[in-house]
């Protein structure tokens, strides 16, 4: 067992607990934050995205001993910024839902890309989102979704 | 009226993006346990005994004895077990569950769970024939028979996996007199009737509700009812919640896939090198279990003679069993094989004969009125010259073609014609289905879609309300639809077959419109409206002979691309589709099944492995088994010219298979022109270019 202090959408929060566990699991389970959802397990599907420290990191992978001092926001605490709602608007436009599984990973991914590069080319954003399977959608609605929140979201990144 | 095909918004993108969506995962209750699965470790054998740990409190083993009704999961054919009982026919057969709080506890019960068995040989090739077919169109037969030239190429297409990214899952409740299934489905009453079956309760006894789904793609068609099965098992042993999640791995090892297929075509060739008689042989591997397999057998073999009328055939099929995982439903269902090896070997006879592929094609390329492959009727307009012209246009297809016919750069153009019959093969609506639909007007004026339609992803959240909101003349938010709940709905059949728009949504229209007739402000108005089969449409479902489908639904595919000449690495340049879907109910969102399907079809026929050795999947993880990134997609240009159908709402026919057919021959052929070499087989993996470049005919 190990004390841990972090940040949680905003919160902080001050836990003991087994270092080793996963972080996807600890949100989902302990925190009821289940938009971060498993696709996976094992670091490959991103349907488990969340940003740590402003950055993407699939949360399956994160063993909750890494995670102090920092800075975690699922797509629950994103959704309630000015931000998303570029995006949301942006992916409606575009029609980049359809199943909706990997929505919220894809969603984060589009966060942590144009927080890095807010005036991404069509090349740049692939690679943003390359990590973030998709099986519906054939991906492009949603590069056009990313393209499109980039432009309206002038100012915003 | 507004056009109904402009986009609307999508009523359920918002609480997906937010997040707030419950796929099965995210739904807990008071108390629930949890469920995993013991597996055989063998691929045939007898189980002789099944030693236990010592099962601590809380913790109980659910099996075959503790079925009530049949230890069967009612598909078609009532040959797989819920539970294996003696027999084991495949590597990871389900035998138990182990049922309890703590999944690391129900992890370390299983792992000491001891099964002796006594192991036989098992079949890995498709020597063991389940199942025959064989129809006649024309006189093929004599026509082989004397035969001068006989052209004759084989072709094998491999396994494909879903990859839904949401893996199979459900949750059983109980109430003393009902077990109730929630879960990531398409079709309801499917596992409805599968778990009624193996509990052996009435009508009243199960109910099932579906959850939002994760992707389905077919594989959470027939799949889903054999777990549904043991969770009630297990629900109605324990009395308490039981959730049952799968992992990817278990995901991809474990449940059904697309069929691996050999197809064997011949065509006997006259004097005036005319296509005289096509011969067509196909073999499927069903995997342990026959499942659905003789039907996509069936679609399989009506698809043999592609989107071109040829006067005389003679087509044959087997389903074969192995020791191997059970195969299954997969969007297209049997045709993507098939139309991957017609479209080969239409251009295969063309190189053989030394002719124009583009030519030969256009020559036999069916015209309404038309015989279809099972002596049925091309009945309504066919605008694929029009469609055909457009996308050559759109992708430069000629010049590219004979550039890159000429010259040994590497790049390639491919371009496939195709069609899907859309709805049930043959008289499944009618005969088996018999789809029931109703629509309940509220006191308050809102509408209720009572339908057992799921939204899986494919939008009909949004396109149902639409049909209905529409017709009404009412705002799209004073339609309701809710995901079906057997218990509130009726069967208005599975989500499978690209039926639900076609057959459900114009139910849903006819209902809507009668209620439009009978509309009484603040009354409560039910409509129910059942399916009937237009009286044209005639079926023998013994000879295969007939009208296999009331509808069709064409598209025209062009994939250009790149081979590393290095590393024989495919790379995408460019794809063009150009769709007859009737009319698009909402552009937006047949858009997107167009491009998600296209990516489908062209990376079965170029990047998805998946092999078996020795009955085991090899590809068990994302990792192993690749599917296309945003980095493997390139642009796509999409085209749906209308062809109303005078039957489907607002002429509406099916879209969601018909877009995944014709990826995997447009990019075979694609790589075909790129290095000079035939193509037989997909998918075209860097290996096997190699091994064409090196011994492949030209
Ligand atoms: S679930 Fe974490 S990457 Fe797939
Ligand atoms: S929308 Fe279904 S996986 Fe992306």
């Amino acid at each position: 067992m190990a004390k841990i202090k972090f940040t949680l959408n905003g919160k902080e929060i001050n836990i003991t607990i087994d270092p080793t566990a996963r972080l996807l699991d600890i949100l989902r389970d302990q925190y009821g934050l289940v938009g971060v959802k498993e696709g996976c397990g094992e670091g490959e599907c991103g349907a488990c995205a969340v940003l740590i420290n402003e950055v993407i990191i699939n949360s399956c992978i994160v063993p909750m001993g890494t995670i102090n001092n920092k800075s975690i926001v699922t797509i629950e605490g994103f959704s309630e910024t000015k931000r998303y709602e570029v995006i949301r608007k942006a992916f409606e436009d575009e029609g980049a839902v359809q199943c909706g599984f990997c929505t919220p990973g894809m969603i984060i991914a589009s966060e942590s890309l144009l927080n890095n590069n807010p005036h991404p080319t069509e090349e740049e954003i692939r690679i943003g989102l390359s990590g973030n399977l998709c099986r519906c959608t054939g991906y492009n609605m949603i590069v056009k979704a990313v393209k499109t929140a980039s432009k309206r979201g002038e100012g915003l990144w | 009226m507004s056009n109904i095909s402009k986009a609307i918004e999508k009523v359920d993108s918002e609480e997906k993006m937010a997040g707030k969506a419950k796929y099965i995962n995210d739904i807990s209750y008071n108390d629930m346990l949890f469920a995993m699965t013991l597996r055989a470790s063998e691929s045939k054998a007898k189980i002789i005994k099944i030693t236990y740990p010592k099962i601590p409190k809380g913790y109980t083993i659910v099996d075959y004895n503790d079925i009530p009704g049949k230890n069967f999961v009612k598909i078609i054919y009532e040959d797989m077990p819920i539970f294996a009982k003696k027999e084991i026919n495949y590597y990871g057969e389900p035998i138990l569950l182990v049922v309890g709080e703590d999944k690391a506890i129900i992890s370390d019960i299983i792992n000491n769970i001891h099964v002796t068995y006594k192991v036989q040989t098992p079949s890995y090739e498709l020597k063991n024939s389940v199942i025959y077919y064989e129809f006649e169109k024309g006189k093929a037969k004599e026509i082989f028979k004397n035969a001068k030239k006989i052209i004759h190429f084989d072709y094998s297409t491999g396994y494909q996996e879903h990859v839904y990214i949401e893996p199979q899952g459900l949750i059983g409740l109980y109430e003393p007199d009902k077990i109730t299934i929630i879960g990531s489905m398409q079709c309801p009453y499917y596992i409805k009737n599968a778990v009624m079956q193996a509990l052996n309760s009435g009508e009243k006894g199960v109910r099932v509700k579906q959850a939002t789904t994760g992707g389905a793609f077919g594989g959470k068609e027939e799949f889903p009812s054999l777990i549904a099965c043991q969770i009630a098992v297990a629900v109605l042993k324990i009395k308490k919640p039981i959730k049952l999640i799968y992992d990817r791995e278990e995901d991809m090892e474990f449940t059904t896939k697309r069929h691996p297929s050999n197809i064997k075509l011949q065509a006997a060739i006259g004097i005036n090198n005319e296509i005289q008689a096509i011969k067509a042989y196909v073999a499927l591997d069903s995997g342990a279990y026959i499942g659905l397999s003789g039907v996509v057998l069936q679609r399989a073999m009506i698809a043999s003679s592609g989107v071109y009328t040829i006067d005389n055939i003679e087509v044959a099929g087997d389903v074969y069993e192995t020791n191997t995982v059970p195969n299954g439903a997969f969007r297209g269902f049997g045709a993507p094989q098939m139309m991957f090896a017609i479209e080969m070997f239409i251009n295969h006879i063309a190189s053989e004969l030394k002719l124009d592929p583009f030519t030969l094609r256009n020559k036999y390329l069916a015209k309404q009125g038309d015989i279809t492959s099972t002596g049925g009727k091309f009945r309504d307009v066919i605008i694929m010259d029009e469609m055909i012209k457009k996308v050559m246009k759109m992708s430069d297809y000629k010049k590219k073609y004979l550039k890159y016919s000429k010259k040994d750069n590497y790049k390639g153009i491919g371009m496939s014609w195709f069609l899907h019959g859309c709805g049930f093969t043959g008289s499944g609506e009618q005969k088996h289905i018999k789809a029931l639909v109703k629509l309940r007007k509220e006191k308050n004026n809102f509408v209720t879609i009572l339908v057992a339609s799921v939204d899986m992803g494919q939008g009909i959240q949004t396109t149902l309300r639409k049909i209905v909101a529409n017709i009404l003349q009412i705002p799209v938010k004073k339609v309701i639809y809710n995901n079906p709940d057997t218990d509130l709905v009726p069967d208005s059949g599975p989500t499978v077959a690209s039926r639900t728009i076609m057959i459900v949504g114009g139910l849903v229209a006819q209902a809507a419109k009668l209620l439009k007739e009978q509309w009484i402000d603040g009354k409560e108005i039910t409509i129910a409206k059942r399916y009937k089969q237009p009286k044209h449409i005639k079926w023998d479902e013994e000879n295969l002979r007939g009208d296999a489908y009331p509808a069709y639904s064409w598209g025209v595919n062009v994939v250009e691309v790149v081979v590393n000449p290095i590393t024989y690495q495919v790379e995408l340049i460019g794809i063009w589709e150009v769709y007859d879907v009737g009319k698009a109910i909402d552009e937006r969102i047949v858009l997107g099944q167009a491009e998600g399907g296209v990516l489908q079809g062209i990376s079965y026929g170029m990047l998805e492995v998946m092999k078996n050795v020795n009955g085991r999947i090899q590809q068990k993880n994302i990792t192993d088994y690749i599917i296309p990134t945003s980095c493997d997609s390139v642009n796509i240009e999409t085209v749906f010219i209308d062809n109303p159908y005078l039957l489907g709402p607002y002429g509406a026919k099916g879209a969601g298979e018909l877009t995944l057919i014709g990826g995997a021959p447009a990019v075979a052929l694609a790589i075909e022109n790129a290095i000079n070499r035939r193509v037989t087989k997909i998918p075209v993996t860097p290996e096997y270019i190699m091994e064409l470049i090196d011994y492949g005919e030209n």
